[in-house]
């Protein structure tokens, strides 16, 4: 059975070959996006860093109470952020929240419309569910060497891996939720008179709302899960001391950031969710 | 006012190719083999007078729903015309753009759905509006007329709830008030009632025909219920296998099904609320005669004398002679005496009963001020018992 062995399909040379042509044919481009995408998420980090932490954990805490009405979430959310600040992964935390908020954005830009079109448009989703199947497959770290080799060292290569790996789930749950718009709402729409404009933004979005939210709310978690993996290509934020207690073997940098990440994560959870969402 | 024209509805992809086998004669389930298309409605052609309820009658699967569909581009028409009246007199609606028709749907036919259809998002009083928002009024035209309307049909203090907080009878009322804020003629209705209560059904059918007499609209009701056809019909068109069978009154209907499959259907009605004094007498001509009286029923001796007006001639009861009353529409059966009675031809066949059971005398039946028949208990029975029906 050795001729199984004796040549071996050249696919992981394709794919160097295929990156190495982009970088060749369009390295200018990449290097805009990167430039661009690095200014905007540095603008975004600044912005959030110059609020005094009392400042922003006071936010954070409205936020929680206009969201679920429920004081319980903001007295959590305060105590997570203070404890954090306290242990001194301030600067960390606000990264990572920076760089979650802005791949979810970008996630939900595209991914909503994506979701829309691939709903009333059969084929293309039929062209589109082993692509979202690939790109939520694919182990996430696989993700980071491309974008590495395409976009630099940096923040940029882990933001552009956070959003191809988080942008399945909101295209996914807005075309399952379009999809599932009852048909009699669709005809009572258009018995009394929308455009098909107007469908869609009255009927259709209202309709499918719970969905797509479910949606964005996936889609902040995988973010989160995601962005801390990005520290390995050197994205800032709470992962980079993960990384770094990982190769010194320090338990207690370990814990801490991780204990950091963990609350995060649930306040995320929380605030992502409305009160009857739950 | 609307007027189907030897409409074919076709579901499927490139449904031409049924078109043929549709002319040929073919069954539906051959065509289904065959193109694998459905054969929605064939050949149907139906005229709605305007201030009409037309029942659209069927078993599901007949084609009624797909019919009333194409009145305002829900179904695509695959062959025929649909005619609307317009400003510029019957124009068709297959040959309007997509904005011409929209304008129809918001100003020319409204319709009320068998699940209600309303948007659970939105507040009651939304769920109203939603049609007037879309026509593009001002705001507070907007809120006058959903006030107004949720007032007509008795929902003023629900305006700020979710359709959820409300009954199925009251959302289908808030269904209701949505279709008629769009001040259309028409209004389709596809089953609206068939998802409440047998109590709440009958409800809305008596809210329905108080509504209609206030607001005369043209109405095209889609049932697969007869009692409600019956009773709220002018016209009714049966449908089987996407075909019209029998378009006809409501009496007619029950009088004279076209065919077995409307004698099934008939056959269990209840001709109380349908059949009218003149189907159900005995003419004079058939009655015996002797020494010019005629004779109403030998065993209880009981004579009529015809007089020169209806109300001149005189009942014999053994040697007791009766006087004849007049009933009208507008009488209450009460005041009735204990004596014979005149009756007009278009009487229902329940009032009929009604005076005869207060008067404890027989009926006679005046058509074009004369006498023209008699009803008594055997008439009576023998509808009841569905034998008007088996004469045919």
């Amino acid at each position: 059975m050795d001729w199984i062995t004796e040549y071996k399909i050249p696919v992981g040379d394709w794919a160097e070959d295929l990156i190495d042509g982009l970088i060749e044919h369009s390295g200018e481009f990449f290097d805009f996006i990167a430039m661009s995408l690095e200014f905007l998420i540095q603008g975004l980090i600044d912005t959030l860093s110059s609020l005094h932490p009392l400042a922003f954990i006071v936010l954070v805490a409205a936020f929680a109470v206009w969201r679920q009405r429920r004081v319980g979430t903001a007295i959590f959310c305060a105590l997570s952020l203070l404890l954090i600040w306290n242990l001194g992964y301030w600067q960390q935390t606000i990264e990572t929240l920076s760089l979650v908020l802005f791949a979810t954005g970008s996630c939900v830009l595209i991914g909503v419309p994506v979701g829309i079109a691939a709903a009333h448009r059969p084929m293309l989703y039929r062209f589109l569910r082993p692509v979202l199947d690939l790109m939520q497959t694919i182990p996430t770290f696989v993700y980071l060497i491309p974008t590495l080799t395409l976009f630099g060292l940096g923040v940029v290569p882990g933001l552009i891996s956070t959003i191809v790996f988080a942008l399945a789930a909101p295209i996914r749950l807005t075309y399952l939720g379009i999809s599932e718009v009852p048909t009699e709402l669709l005809e009572a729409g258009k018995a009394f008179g929308c455009t098909n404009k107007n469908l869609l933004v009255k009927v259709e979005i209202p309709a499918a709302m719970s969905s797509i939210r479910a949606g964005v709310t996936q889609c902040i978690m995988l973010s989160l899960s995601m962005v801390v993996i990005a520290a390995l290509v050197g994205a800032d934020g709470l992962g980079k001391p993960v990384v770094r207690a990982l190769n010194t073997v320090d338990i207690a940098m370990g814990f801490e950031a991780g204990l950091a990440i963990v609350l995060v994560a649930i306040m995320l959870d929380r605030l992502s969710k409305s009160r009857h969402q739950e | 006012m609307i007027e189907f024209k030897d409409v074919d509805v076709i579901f499927g992809k490139r449904p031409e190719r049924a078109l043929a086998l549709l002319d040929q004669g073919m069954s539906r389930s051959e065509i289904l083999a065959t193109t694998g298309l459905t054969a929605g409605v064939r050949n149907a052609s139906l005229s709605v007078a305007k201030g009409e309820i037309c029942v659209l009658m069927g078993l599901s699967g007949s084609g009624k729903s797909s019919l009333l569909r194409t009145a305002n581009g829900l179904n695509p028409i695959t062959r025929g015309e649909v005619l609307l009246e317009t400003d510029q007199g019957m124009q068709n609606f297959l040959a309007f753009n997509e904005a011409e028709k929209r304008k129809i749907r918001m100003d020319r036919i409204t319709m009320v759905f068998q699940k209600f259809a309303l948007m659970p998002w939105l507040t009651v009083a939304q769920n109203v509006a939603f049609g007037l928002e879309q026509k593009g009024l001002e705001r507070t035209q907007v809120r006058d007329r959903v006030m107004h309307q949720l007032e007509l049909v008795g929902l003023s203090q629900w305006a700020t709830k979710k359709p959820s907080e409300l009954s199925g009878g009251m959302q289908q009322r808030v269904g209701l008030a949505r279709a008629l804020a769009m001040e259309t003629d028409i209004i389709l209705m596809d089953e609206p009632f068939s998802a409440l209560d047998p109590l709440i059904r009958n409800q809305l059918q008596d809210e329905l025909l108080r509504l209609q007499e206030q607001l005369n609209k043209t109405v095209v009701f889609v049932s697969h219920d007869l009692d409600e056809a019956l009773k709220l019909g002018n016209h009714i068109a049966i449908m089987k296998d996407g075909e019209i069978v029998q378009h006809d009154t409501p009496e007619n209907i029950v009088l004279n099904p076209a065919d077995d499959y409307v004698r099934n259907f008939v056959a269990h009605t209840n001709p109380v609320e349908v059949v009218k004094a003149k189907a159900l007498l005995t003419p004079l001509s058939e009655l015996p005669t002797l020494n010019g009286e005629y004779c109403l029923s030998r065993r209880h001796d009981y004579w009529l004398k015809l007089g020169e007006t209806p109300l001149n001639s005189r009942v014999r009861f053994g040697s007791a002679e009766h006087d004849l009353q007049n009933w009208s529409a507008d009488s209450p059966i009460e005041s009735l005496l204990k004596q014979p009675t005149l009756v007009h031809a278009n009487t229902l066949m329940k009032t009929v009963m009604e005076i005869r059971y207060h008067t404890g005398h027989g009926v006679l039946v005046v058509d074009e001020n004369k006498v023209v028949g008699y009803i008594g208990d055997k008439d009576i029975y023998h509808a009841m018992l569905g034998k008007l029906f088996e004469d045919e």
